[in-house]
């Protein structure tokens, strides 16, 4: 079996081409049946349809209620989130789950989304049925945002705050002396601020030394 | 037997002339609830919502000496609970200096038995049950209460 010869499938091949080969081929001719003004029509309409719809499931899963349709964010981050600065302020400006968790430019939008479907697959296998499923993970999913956070210097948070439209006159006394020095520091938003709209798990601050003993 | 039942018929006496003699209320008229002359049933009003203003900055001096330090900023977004003390994170020794924190007392580091902890003891973890944010509150009652006097 093993000793047949190879040259004798290479000559099949030669006098009638695989399917993918054909297919090459008729990719590469020229159109006979249909006009150039037809397969523009066509090809443009196709494309804008394609990119419409692309970006429409973009946008489609890109917000809260999409975020909440799961029970596992419904039931555990979302319920902490809720009260939250971040939810309810005197102003009423909210930053729900994608601003924070979703970039804004495509290129980091996009690997972020097909970073996703490890998620989905986790959905669907049902790895998180209970709080007690969440707690158990929680540590680790917290370290992941903590150390994605860390490695983009806060890129989500600072898409609304950043350190050079800060006023750190208008910050309370123990607030400001931070602010100003963690520049300097090499600091980022997640060093400090973690926990801000999701409750902290148990064995933080280890996790947090070694983050920025990880970071040195 | 014969003195107990002389107890009782005495006490069943005098029972029945108070409430003869005596209007009902009597006793309790001297007595006004905290809460005003709300019924129990009733939902009290609500206080206004400024009594929640904290005192932010600067500490205020204790009014006596076993009294919990006030804390001069606002608690209500530290997560204490049994995973996690966001007070400690700045009042914890190892990082009192660095957060320009007040240092938690060395008496939170031993446990009941007096063992010498690494971290702070689990019956001191939930700060806010000794420690308040300092607000304005004026006294719900008149006094004329004074710290005892320790320097001589």
């Amino acid at each position: 079996m093993t000793t047949e010869p190879r040259d004798t499938a290479g000559g099949d091949a030669a006098r009638r081409p695989g399917p993918l080969a054909r297919l090459w081929g008729v990719l590469w001719s020229p159109s006979v049946r249909w006009s150039l003004g037809t397969l523009l029509i066509v090809g443009a309409t196709g494309g804008v349809l394609f990119w419409g719809g692309f970006n429409w499931a973009m946008e489609a899963t890109n917000n809260e209620q999409f975020c909440v349709s799961c029970h596992e964010m419904r039931d555990n981050v979302y319920a902490e989130y809720r009260g939250t600065v971040h939810d309810s302020n005197r102003s009423g400006v909210r930053a729900t789950c994608p601003d924070c968790h979703v970039p804004k430019d495509w290129t980091h939008k996009v690997v972020r989304k097909i970073e996703a479907s490890k998620e989905l697959y986790h959905h669907i296998l049902g790895s998180i049925q209970t709080t007690e499923d969440f707690e158990e993970q929680r540590l680790r999913l917290a370290g992941n945002v903590w150390r994605s956070m860390k490695a983009n210097d806060s890129r989500e948070c600072r898409n609304c705050h950043n350190f050079q439209s800060m006023d750190v006159a208008l910050q309370s006394e123990r607030a400001r002396p931070l602010h100003l020095a963690a520049p300097e520091n090499g600091q980022t938003c997640i060093d400090c601020h973690k926990g801000i709209a999701h409750h902290l798990p148990a064995g933080t601050p280890a996790a947090t030394r070694a983050l920025e003993q990880a970071a040195r | 037997m014969k003195s107990h039942l002389k107890l009782i018929a005495a006490a069943a006496g005098m029972a029945l002339v108070s409430a003869a003699v005596l209007p009902a209320g009597a006793f309790t008229a001297d007595l006004q609830s905290l809460r005003g002359a709300v019924e129990i049933p009733a939902t009290d009003q609500a206080p206004s919502i400024d009594i929640f203003k904290y005192q932010e900055g600067g500490s205020w001096s204790r009014n006596f000496r076993q009294q919990p330090p006030l804390i001069p900023h606002k608690v209500e977004k530290y997560q204490v609970d049994r995973n996690v003390n966001q007070c400690v994170s700045c009042h914890d020794w190892s990082n009192a200096k660095r957060m320009r924190a007040p240092q938690i007392s060395e008496t939170h580091y031993l446990d009941r038995d007096g063992n010498r902890l690494d971290s702070i003891a689990g019956t001191r973890w939930f700060c806010t049950q000794c420690h308040v944010p300092q607000t304005d509150a004026k006294p719900l009652v008149e006094n004329e209460f004074a710290p005892a006097p320790t320097l001589r």
